[in-house]
C-alpha cells in the first residue's frame, strides 16, 4: 500500500468519524428526550397541572410553578424588551465612534460572560435588600432581565446592521430626522430578526433556576402568586426540588415537570426559528 | 422643537445603554463590598493556602482551594469530551459535509445549548451516573464523572459552531493550495485550516470553558456537596457554584460571616470567568485584524 493509498483511507476514515460525532450529540439528545417522556408522559394529568405542591408525590402538582413560570416570563419581556432594544438601537445607530460606546460594547461582551449565578448575588444585594423587594416576582424578574439584556442587546445590534445603508440615506434625503429615520424605517426593516432574538433570550430566562435560587425563590409556595409582589416558585426550581428528593415517586414528577418545561422552551425556539426562516423568504 | 424632540429621545436611549454599565459596576461593589467584610475576619492567607472548606461547621475552615480543585475537575472533564467532539464536528462540518447537512445539523446542534441546565442535571443524575456505575464498580452516586461528561455535551455546540465559524473564515486561497500539492481533506484541514484558524479555535474553547466553570445546576445536581481537594473524578465534590447554591437554600442569618462566604465564593468565580472571556476576546480580537 503506498502513501496515497493510506492517506485516502484515513480521509475515509475520519469523514466517517465526523458523521459520528456529528449524529452522537443528536442521538444523546433523542435518547434523553424518550427516556424523559417516557417516565414522565402517564404522570401529565389534569391534577398533576392544577394541584398545589404536597409531601405525597401522588398528590403534588405544578400550578404554583407554572403560573409562576408565566409570572416572571411576562414581568422580564416587559422589563428587558425595551431596555434591550432600546440600548442596542443607541449603540448601533448614535454612539458608534465615541471612545464611551467603545467602553460599553466590551462591557456588554463581558456580561454576557457573567455566569447566571453571579446576577442572582447581584440581585441579592440590590433587589431583594436594598430595594426591599424580598423574594418576591419584581425581584426575580429585575435580576433575568439584567440577565438576558446582553442577549437581546446583541441580537438586535445584529438585526439594525442588517439594515442597508440605502435604506437610511433615502430616508434623510427626504428630510427625516434620524429618529424618524429609525422609527419608521429601520426597526420595521428589522422587526422579524429582533423578535426572533427576543424570544431567544426569553426562553434562556424561562429555564434559568441558579440565580432565582440565589434571590431566594421558594421551592415550597402553598398559593399562586397574585401580584408581583408575591413570593413566587418557577418550574425549573419546582424540578431541582424533586430531583432532590430520594423518593421515587418525585423523579416521575420532575420528568413529567421536565416535559412540560421543554415543550414550552422548544415551542419558543422553534417559533424564533420559524419567524427567521420565513423572513429570510421575503428577503430574497 | 424637533430637534429637542431628537435630543431627549437620544437621552433616554443613552440612559438604557447605561444599565449595562451600572450592571458591571454593580456586580463588582456587591462582590467587593462584602468579600472586604469577609476577609476582615478570614485572612486572605487562609482563604487561598487552607485545605478545607466548612464554614457551615462548628469547625470552620475557610480555604477555597477545594472548591476551585471541583470547578476545575468537573470543568476538565467537560472539556475534555467537548474539545475533541466539538472540533471534529467543526471540521466535518465544514470540509466533509454537503451544503444541506451542514444547514440542518447546526441548528438541532444549537438545541443542545438552548436546553435548561436543570434538565441535564436531571439526565446525569437519573440516566449517566447509573450506567457509569454498571462500567466502574467504585463509582459514587455523587460524583465529577457524571456531571462533567453532561456539561461536555452541553457545550459542544459552542465550540462547534464557533471553531465552524472560524475555518469557514480561513482565505480560499490557503484550502485552494493546499488542495493543489495533492492533501487530502484531512490533511488539509488539520495541516493547514485548523492552524490558520487556530486563534478563533482557542477563543471558542475558552469561551466553553468559562461557560462550565459559571456552570451551576448540572453539578448541584449530580457532583454532590462535599467540598473536597481532589482530583479523583469518582467521588462527591464540591463546586463554587454549588456552594453557593447551598448556602442560598439553607438559613444562613443575613450578615453573618457565613452569610458572606458566598460573596467571597462569587468574586472568585468572577474573577475566574472575567479573566477567560477577556483572554477569548482578546485572541478574537486579534484574529480578526489578522483576516479582514
Amino acid at each position: 500500500m503506498n502513501n496515497l493509498q493510506r492517506n485516502k483511507i484515513k480521509d475515509k476514515a475520519f469523514k466517517y468519524f465526523g458523521v459520528t460525532c456529528t449524529f452522537f450529540g443528536i442521538f444523546i439528545l433523542g435518547v434523553f428526550l424518550f427516556g424523559i417522556i417516557n417516565d414522565g408522559v402517564s404522570r401529565i394529568n389534569w391534577d398533576f397541572l392544577t394541584n398545589l405542591p404536597s409531601y405525597r408525590p401522588k398528590k403534588a402538582g405544578i400550578l404554583t410553578a407554572w403560573t409562576g413560570t408565566l409570572w416572571i416570563f411576562g414581568l422580564t419581556a416587559i422589563f428587558a424588551i425595551p431596555l434591550g432594544i432600546a440600548a442596542a438601537i443607541y449603540l448601533e445607530e448614535y454612539g458608534k465612534k465615541s471612545w464611551f460606546a467603545n467602553l460599553l460594547e466590551i462591557n456588554i461582551t463581558n456580561l454576557a460572560g457573567v455566569p447566571s449565578i453571579i446576577y442572582g448575588i447581584l440581585g441579592l444585594e440590590i433587589f431583594v435588600r436594598l430595594m426591599g423587594l424580598g423574594g418576591s416576582l419584581l425581584a426575580g424578574s429585575f435580576t433575568l432581565s439584567l440577565l438576558i439584556l446582553p442577549v437581546i442587546i446583541v441580537a438586535t445590534r445584529e438585526a439594525l446592521k442588517a439594515v442597508p445603508l440605502t435604506t437610511r440615506t433615502a430616508s434623510y434625503a427626504l428630510g427625516a430626522t434620524k429618529w424618524q429615520t429609525i422609527w419608521n424605517l429601520v426597526l420595521p426593516a428589522s422587526l422579524s430578526s429582533i423578535i426572533t432574538g427576543v424570544i431567544l433570550a426569553l426562553a434562556r430566562a424561562v429555564g434559568e433556576t441558579a440565580p432565582l435560587i440565589v434571590i431566594g425563590a421558594l421551592a415550597y409556595v402553598p398559593f399562586v402568586a397574585k401580584t408581583p409582589l408575591d413570593e413566587f416558585t418557577v418550574m425549573p426550581i419546582q424540578i431541582f426540588n424533586w430531583i432532590s428528593r430520594p423518593q421515587h415517586g418525585f423523579t416521575i414528577n420532575a420528568a413529567a415537570a421536565i416535559i412540560i418545561l421543554l415543550a414550552f422552551v422548544f415551542v419558543m425556539n422553534g417559533i424564533a426559528v420559524y419567524i427567521r426562516i420565513k423572513a429570510k423568504k421575503k428577503s430574497h | 422643537m424637533k430637534s429637542i424632540k431628537e435630543k431627549v429621545i437620544e437621552s433616554i436611549l443613552f440612559a438604557c445603554a447605561l444599565i449595562t454599565v451600572l450592571t458591571t459596576l454593580g456586580i463588582i461593589w456587591v462582590l467587593l463590598s462584602e468579600s472586604y467584610s469577609f476577609f476582615s475576619e478570614v485572612s486572605l492567607g487562609e482563604f487561598l493556602t487552607d485545605k478545607e472548606w466548612t464554614p457551615l461547621f462548628s469547625q470552620k475552615h475557610f480555604g477555597i482551594m477545594p472548591l476551585v480543585t471541583g470547578t476545575l475537575l468537573t470543568t476538565f472533564i467537560a472539556i475534555c469530551v467537548a474539545l475533541p467532539m466539538g472540533l471534529t464536528i467543526a471540521v466535518y462540518l465544514n470540509e466533509y459535509a454537503p451544503k444541506g447537512i451542514r444547514k440542518t445539523v447546526k441548528p438541532i446542534l444549537e438545541i443542545l445549548a438552548a436546553v435548561p441546565t436543570v434538565v441535564y442535571g436531571f439526565f446525569a443524575l437519573v440516566v449517566v451516573t447509573p450506567f457509569l456505575q454498571s462500567i466502574i464498580p467504585g463509582l459514587s452516586g455523587f460524583n465529577a464523572l457524571s456531571p462533567g461528561i453532561v456539561m461536555g455535551i452541553m457545550i459542544i455546540p459552542f465550540i462547534s459552531s464557533l471553531s465552524e465559524d472560524a475555518l469557514a473564515a480561513v482565505p480560499k486561497t490557503l484550502r485552494e493550495a493546499s488542495y493543489g500539492m495533492g492533501a487530502t481533506k484531512l490533511q488539509t484541514s488539520f495541516k493547514v485550516l485548523i492552524p490558520a484558524a487556530s486563534s478563533g479555535i482557542i477563543a471558542s474553547v475558552i469561551l466553553a470553558l468559562a461557560r462550565a466553570i459559571g456552570e451551576t445546576m448540572i453539578v448541584a445536581i449530580a457532583a454532590g456537596q462535599q467540598p473536597r481537594l481532589t482530583f479523583d473524578p469518582t467521588v462527591p465534590v464540591e463546586t463554587i457554584t454549588t456552594y453557593i447554591v447551598q448556602v442560598s437554600m439553607g438559613d444562613v442569618p443575613h450578615g453573618s460571616l457565613e452569610y458572606k462566604t458566598i460573596f467571597a465564593a462569587g468574586i472568585t468565580l468572577f474573577a475566574l470567568t472575567f479573566l477567560l472571556n477577556n483572554i477569548s476576546f482578546w485572541i478574537n480580537k486579534r484574529y480578526q485584524q489578522k483576516y479582514e
